[in-house]
């Protein structure tokens, strides 16, 4: 049985204060729970303050490329299935730089649980508007007021049936908890887009902001209604929805690749024996 | 005896059914075999042609001229006519063409009323034009008549039969009006088994034959190939083939399969490499082995699709931010693209370091005849750790670990024990985290480069050398070229004393300890190089990495490649 200890990683390079000290000891919260080991979980990120997560944390780990998380994650997933595989990512490295990634990564559906660090905001580039930034903010970059409709990744998501969606927020880890054992668990590809306050770069979005906006789906939410939680997914405001939106029970991406159900990728032996009669074929 | 066939007519008329048909005819008969595909970037219309070339002696480029066209439509007559050498023949349809040609030359054959006739179907006409051609040669029906079988054997035994009928009564007719074919007739070659495959097949299968497990890509002429051929034995051989959304993604996916401890490999073309670039240098970084086949068209941008050129050596060799290793190979043949495709996963997985098999359109889409691929010749060593590997080891396992090579252990995630592997994009430290002060850095680009780099060197062998050992004249050639200047080269060799040298490890370049062909160059006293591309690209390679200048180019960048009558002309004025 592991401990929060045996997850134990650098110490964070984070401001004080930052929402993502909650999401990181969350994490080790929910995986140690679930009595998963280390050596049974890859986290896989991209570049940002949230993509710097995976020093933070004892388990394997590549930390890529800027908006690349997914297509790692995805065909490692596919190497070796028997891994945990946990993508993490700031709002701007998978809805900006990645987006393309997430859209495929929904429709591919790997059974691999992706954390976005939603802080409406770039950190780690000091401050431009992210895809999710609301329309109207003045940043240094964006000095008419950012001029674009935010990104709402959870209708985006629902519409196209992914199949596993849900929000957190970094201010009430219990909750947070229990929504990461659950995507840790979910046969498919599971999002679940997290709100993050960055305290040095948004002034707006700050935890108090929040607490006074976040509320918990209610019990009788059906998550395997696809309409009603696309209703669900729109609403942002004074009142700010969280817990699991969507679910839908569909093949994964592994189940589906006939060539990995019997042994992981990795764990195939090579032998030339094998590929003998090949150039059989050619004659 | 040396023949030229050229197949001619519109996209979708079913070229390379014919001419793939005829060219593994004359295979399967004994002849060597060399073809080469001219098509445009459409799927209907337009004009294509497939050339094979079958000789009792080995041939490995295409000729201008023709000995027989198979004219499927009237543009082929009017453009390909005067290709076709005077004893040689024009087999065409008339009645389909609404034309009627006078001369010796050309044969009437009514591909269509014949397909009608006795297949009941106008579609087993190019059966019938199939049949015509070995007629000609009087070269008999038994492989052609296999072939049918088996391609149509999900479409029962009447469909099978009446294009065995349609391949008879073409056969029979090309013979009884062809009065001068009796002089034409194509020698019973030797018994003897080829094989025939075209370069990206070679790649593919060379792949496969070095344990690549996962390939991703998106499609991309001319690179396609390779994508359709391991897909094609995915479920034989349990691969993971995955078209990804975009190059991106693909060199991603290929970094994030072999970092879980998978042989990846990733194609493209240059605009599709382009995207990649960012992902090359995460390889680079992150000490992933990683191999890369970028099969050349012309450019910039989409340039010329269906094309070739050599136009990328250069970006090859440069892109990529930052300063990290890699190894360049350019086959010569399909043959060279197998061995050396089973080089770059060695070297890959042997430095941790990313291999490109760069190739064109032209070698990537020619096929070739050999006696046969030797699998003794290949080379399979598992660099990977593994949890045996690290039994009883107390020592935290270290993915980049200092050490004397620069090479460090390769764990593989979750198969070595419990060791836990660390990868970072950021420059990191032996653990694989982030870091920013200069002692580390220092120490990590003299592991990562500057040590790895002396060793691939003692890897790459010297350039080959074909035709007079101490050459007056050398030809200068890389990667495609290969084929053509070697037939050049036994052209000219009566008469002069001329060489080849040709390089398919293209970088780095070897050491001379061994061969000293700068040496010998400076020896010679006319050194010409010969590129598919407008600016000399590999000669300037040279130049860089060996000081040597080849002032003398010959330079083809119309979108074709050489052939032996055009490399000739160009040579003769030097000559
Ligand atoms: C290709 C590329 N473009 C730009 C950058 C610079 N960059 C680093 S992080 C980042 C955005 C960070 O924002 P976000 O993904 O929201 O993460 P956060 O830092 O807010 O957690 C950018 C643009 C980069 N590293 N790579
Ligand atoms: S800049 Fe914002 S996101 Fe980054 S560490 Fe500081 S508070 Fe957190």
């Amino acid at each position: 049985m592991p401990t929060s200890e045996d997850y134990e990683g650098q110490v964070p390079a984070w401001c004080p204060g930052c929402g993502n000290f909650q999401i990181l000891s969350t994490i080790k919260q929910a995986l140690v729970e679930l009595d998963i080991e280390p050596w049974e979980v890859l986290v896989v990120s991209g570049i940002g303050q949230a993509g710097k997560l995976p020093h933070y944390i004892k388990c394997h780990t590549f930390n890529g490329l800027h908006g690349r998380t997914l297509p790692v994650a995805t065909a490692a997933k596919l190497a070796n299935n028997s891994l945990h595989v946990i993508a993490v990512a700031g709002d701007g490295d998978c809805y900006a730089e990645g987006g393309n990634h997430f859209l495929h990564a929904i429709r591919r559906n790997p059974n691999i649980s992706l954390f976005v660090h939603n802080n409406q905001i770039y950190g780690l580039t000091k401050g431009q508007a992210s895809p999710t930034t609301a329309k109207g903010t003045h940043t240094p970059a964006q000095p008419f007021g950012y001029l674009a409709h935010p990104f709402n990744p959870l209708s985006l998501a629902i519409s196209q049936d992914c199949s596993f969606v849900a929000r957190g927020f970094a201010g009430d880890q219990e909750h947070l908890k229990e929504l990461m054992k659950a995507a840790i668990t979910h046969r498919g590809f599971s999002l679940i887009d997290i709100l993050q306050p960055c305290v040095t770069f948004n002034k707006v979005n700050t935890f108090k902001w929040y607490r006074e906006r976040v509320y918990k789906l209610e019990d009788d939410h059906d998550p395997y209604n696809q309409i009603k939680a696309f209703e669900k997914a729109l609403e942002w405001g004074d009142r700010i929805p969280n817990g699991i939106f969507y679910k839908s029970d569909k093949e994964t991406l592994e189940e589906m690749m006939p060539t990995i159900h019997e042994t992981p990728l990795v764990r195939k032996k090579f032998s030339l024996e094998d590929i003998k009669h090949e150039i059989e074929k050619f004659y | 005896m040396d023949y030229t066939l050229r197949v001619g007519g519109e996209a979708g008329q079913g070229l390379q059914t014919i001419g793939g048909a005829l060219a593994k005819i004359f295979s399967r008969k004994g002849y060597y075999v060399f073809t080469h595909q001219d098509y445009m970037s459409r799927i209907r219309g337009g004009h294509n042609f497939y050339q094979v070339r079958f000789s009792d002696r080995k041939v490995m480029a295409s000729r201008e001229i023709v000995d027989i066209l198979l004219a499927l439509d009237l543009n082929t007559v009017e453009i390909h006519k005067n290709s076709v050498k005077e004893e040689g023949f024009i087999l065409y349809d008339s009645e389909s063409m609404k034309k009627k040609f006078e001369g010796p030359q050309f044969i009437d054959i009514p591909f269509r009323k014949i397909a009608l006739d006795v297949g009941k179907n106008s579609v087993m006409a190019n059966t019938v034009a199939t049949g015509a051609v070995l007629g000609l040669l009087d070269l008999g029906l038994d492989v052609l008549n296999n072939i049918l079988r088996m391609t149509f054997k999900g479409k029962g035994e009447e469909i099978i039969e009446k294009n065995i009928a349609c391949a008879e009564a073409g056969y029979n007719y090309a013979r009884s009006n062809c009065p001068r074919c009796e002089a034409f007739g194509a020698p019973e070659p030797e018994a003897r088994k080829l094989l025939l495959i075209d370069g990206v097949q070679a790649i593919g299968m060379g792949a496969l034959a070095s344990g690549c497990k996962f390939y991703s890509a998106y499609p991309m002429s001319p690179s396609t190939g390779i994508l359709n051929y391991l897909a094609s034995r995915a479920e034989e051989y349990g691969l993971v083939i995955e078209q990804a959304e975009d190059e991106i993604s693909a060199i991603n996916m290929a970094i994030g399969a072999s970092f879980t401890g998978v042989r990846s490999m990733t194609g493209t073309s240059g605009g599709g490499f382009s995207l990649m670039v960012e992902g090359l240098s995460l390889a680079g970084i992150t000490e992933t082995p990683l191999v890369l086949a970028e099969m050349q068209r012309p450019g910039p941008a989409t340039g010329l699709p269906t094309r070739t050129e050599q136009g990328d050596l250069l970006f090859v060799l440069h892109a990529g931010h930052g300063e990290f290793p890699r190894v360049i190979f350019e086959p010569g043949t399909p043959e060279q693209a197998f061995y050396l495709t089973n080089k770059a996963f060695e070297l890959a997985e042997k430095y941790q370091i990313p291999v490109f098999i760069q190739s064109d359109q032209y070698l990537g889409e020619s096929e070739w005849t050999f006696e046969n691929f030797d699998l003794g010749r290949l080379i399979y060593n598992d660099y990977r750790i593994r949890e045996k590997d690290l039994e009883g080891t107390t020592e935290e396992y270290k993915r980049y670990r200092y050490t004397d090579t620069g090479v460090s252990p390769l764990a593989i995630p979750g198969e070595a024990g419990k060791h836990l592997v660390v990868a970072d994009s950021d420059e990191h430290d032996e653990e694989g985290h982030i870091i920013e002060d200069s002692e580390t850095r220092i120490k990590m680009v003299q592991k990562r480069l500057l040590k790895k780099l002396p060793l691939i060197k003692k890897e790459i062998e010297a350039p080959l050398l074909y035709g007079d050992p101490s050459p007056e004249v050398v030809l200068v050639g890389h990667g495609s070229t290969y084929g053509v200047i070697r037939e050049i080269v036994d052209i000219y060799s009566k008469d002069r004393k001329i060489a080849m040298m040709h390089f398919s490890q293209i970088y780095p370049f070897s050491e001379r300890d061994r061969f000293d062909y700068t040496e010998l160059l400076k020896n010679a006293d006319l050194v010409i190089s010969v590129e598919n591309n407008a600016t000399g690209q590999f000669a300037k390679l040279m130049r860089t990495e060996t000081g040597f200048e080849i002032t003398h180019q010959i330079l083809k960048y119309d979108g074709r490649p050489f052939t032996i009558e055009n490399l000739k002309e160009e040579l003769n004025a030097y000559l």
